[in-house]
């Protein structure tokens, strides 16, 4: 391992989540405020629901669709939405056009609005991200293989997910660093590029994760 | 690490308590106040008796300060509780002159804290005006609202809206009761503290005793809704419940447990009119308990076999969040709060009727090995999400957002 390797440091995060007192009753409004709303709504909408307090594996992986289908029953609106991946746009705004084209594209459609019961309006949240330093500083990639099953699945949400909007590419924290280590790793990297973590719990990313770079250790690829 | 905190580690786990003690390290010798209407009764100063001890164990500077106010003063100011959950009621100029009156003096009272703090957190709408009254004021406050606020009434919001404006910031337990506010309104939901007398672990002893003191018997079934006297708490929707239930089940028992608080001038009333409603029936167990009886409710809450919080309005509903605690399915209204604890078939049920309650507590008494599954789920539910450390975690991140960075999605500590 050469010593000029700069140590990644591992952090750890929490959401903190802010109303923005925006509602939406029916799809114009959706799209409407859609338009308007600060980016980080968008972001939280897609994002926050994988740090949110919930049982199983949500029907539908953004709170877009979730509404769709809950709020106004509109089913195939919520399967169109729920397929919209994040991570296959280069930033926040550029998914934000796509669900408005996909929205207006529902109203061209449709010949009347449904309206949401008052009770289930969508609520236009924004967050704030708080970092913290943990123990762990990893020196070599292979202390990051044996570390990532014991971090946090908050710690994992930092390193894998917020890293995207944070890097210029795009990337995760680990794909940063390995390249960083003279190119040794562009093989791991790769693998771990095919991780797609918007349709997985943050625990599943973990052990996924986990068990790549196991094996990608143990087997001396 | 001291004890205290020691203690709470071996329940969350340590890297909580290292994210408190790392985010309370820029509050060191910052000046922090809570202010609210009553030592005793309600889930406000329950929080308080918990939160106000945690935050100076972590090393801030943290007190708690109780308004002052004659019986008008509380009458209007349980008015505005029902009218911000809905109720149409007009409130008379007398009443709101003497509301205003009364936060003057108490903003003359405790002026020589409010004005220096770093923080003021005022707890609902009872103190809302001490921030106008203040002159001089240092710190940042935060209204913090734990009241479901989802549809108020607009005549008295547009009153209290004027006196909350000017906060630096807002809390909410849900973004449903969050408000059109010039200011940010932060979603934090409340808590309970598993080291309480509340929540803590009892011997069987304990609880055996609770149950003979109360005349309950232990081998046939137990339903409990413990709340304070209030009509959004649905008791006599409860006794209807129990009644439907009854004719299936003839063996059940229930138990109406609840106090009242000093703040909350219409519980005897209400409790008259749940006494009406059991109609002297010998297996409905109507318990006036003392605001401290914390130990008897912990009790009640293990002996029975299914709980309900079967509200019609509900801030958050702390009693659901105690209830998961203990392993207890609940069966809870389908409002406010206590969605965001009772899922569908994992921790309980939500329900709009005593129909509704009847239907789901036949279910689970008739599905005892279900029953005992999603105990285990809530307790596991309210360890992750709603235990007293994350709700100061989420404190300790806005006061640092407040004092230190006020542009930023993004607090690095």
């Amino acid at each position: 391992m050469s010593p000029k390797i700069k140590p990644l440091k591992i952090k750890d995060c929490d959401l903190v989540a802010i109303a923005t007192g925006v509602r939406a009753q029916n799809l114009k409004e959706l799209r409407n405020n859609l338009i308007t709303c600060h980016p980080g709504c968008v972001y939280y909408h897609f994002w926050g629901g994988l740090i949110r307090p919930r049982f199983v594996d949500p029907e539908y992986n953004n709170d877009f669709a979730a509404w769709a289908a809950h709020g106004i029953h509109d089913k195939k609106l919520a399967e169109i939405l729920g397929v919209v991946d994040p991570t296959d746009f280069k930033d926040i705004e550029d998914l934000r056009n796509e669900l408005i084209e996909i929205i207006e594209n529902r109203l061209d459609e449709s010949e009347y609005l449904t309206w949401s019961h008052s009770d289930r309006q969508f609520n236009f949240i924004r967050s704030e991200i708080v970092i913290f330093d943990t123990k762990y500083t990893v020196s070599n990639p292979e202390d990051l293989a044996e570390l990532i099953s014991r971090l946090s699945v908050t710690s994992i949400f930092y390193h894998f997910i917020d890293a995207r909007r944070r890097s210029p590419k795009g990337e995760d924290d680990f794909r940063s660093w390995l390249i960083s280590v003279n190119g040794e790793y562009k093989n791991l990297c790769d693998l771990i590029a095919q991780v797609d973590p918007y349709f997985i719990t943050l625990t599943e990313l973990r052990t996924q994760l986990g068990s790549l770079f196991n094996s990608y250790f143990r087997g001396g690829n | 690490m001291s004890t205290l905190l020691e203690s709470y580690a071996k329940v969350t786990g340590e890297d909580v308590i290292d994210h408190l003690l790392q985010l309370s390290k820029p509050l060191k010798n910052k000046k922090v106040i809570h202010v609210n209407s009553t030592k005793m009764g309600g889930g406000v100063a329950e929080i308080l008796h918990q939160l106000v001890p945690l935050m100076e164990e972590i090393g801030i500077d943290t007190s708690w300060e109780v308004i002052e106010g004659n019986d008008d003063f509380y009458k209007c100011t349980k008015s505005f509780h029902n009218a911000l959950q809905g109720d149409k009621v007009d409130i008379s100029e007398a009443l709101l002159k003497n509301y205003e009156k009364t936060n003057k003096e108490n903003a003359e009272r405790l002026k020589g804290v409010l004005a220096d703090a770093d923080i003021v957190f005022i707890h609902d709408p009872q103190p809302a005006p001490l921030f106008e009254y203040t002159a001089n004021k240092l710190g940042k406050w935060v209204w913090r609202c734990h009241i479901d606020a989802s549809k108020p009434y607009r005549k008295v919001w547009k009153y209290l809206r004027k006196f909350v404006a000017g906060y630096d910031a807002s809390i909410f337990s849900l973004a449903d009761f969050a408000q059109h506010l010039p200011h940010p309104q932060y979603l934090i939901p409340p808590s309970i503290d598993p080291l309480s007398d509340k929540n803590v672990d009892l011997e069987e002893n304990e609880i055996s005793s609770v149950a003979n003191k109360f005349n309950l018997d232990r081998c046939r079934p137990i339903m409990l809704q413990v709340s304070r006297f209030d009509r959004f708490k649905d008791p006599i929707g409860v006794i209807k419940a129990y009644k439907l239930t009854k004719s299936f089940l003839p063996n059940v028992q229930l138990i109406l447990a609840g106090g009242g608080a000093d703040d909350d001038p219409e519980g005897e009333e209400v409790l008259n009119e749940v006494r009406a409603a059991a109609q002297s029936d010998p297996d409905i167990h109507i318990l006036v308990l003392q605001p401290d009886e914390h130990r008897t409710i912990n009790a009640l809450q293990r002996i029975a076999d299914i709980i309900l919080q079967k509200s019609l309005k509900e801030g958050f509903g702390l009693t659901v969040t105690e209830s998961l605690w203990k392993g207890k399915p609940v069966i809870g209204g389908d409002t406010g709060g206590i969605r965001l604890q009772v899922i569908n078939h994992q921790t309980g049920f939500c329900v709009n009727t005593p129909e509704g309650a009847a239907l789901r507590i036949r279910y689970l008494l008739h599905n005892k090995d279900k029953m005992n599954e999603m105990g285990l789920k809530a307790k596991e539910f309210v360890r992750e999400n709603y235990l007293i450390t994350r709700h100061l975690k989420e404190h300790l991140t806005l006061m640092v957002k407040l004092l230190y960075n006020n542009s930023s999605d993004r607090i690095e500590i």
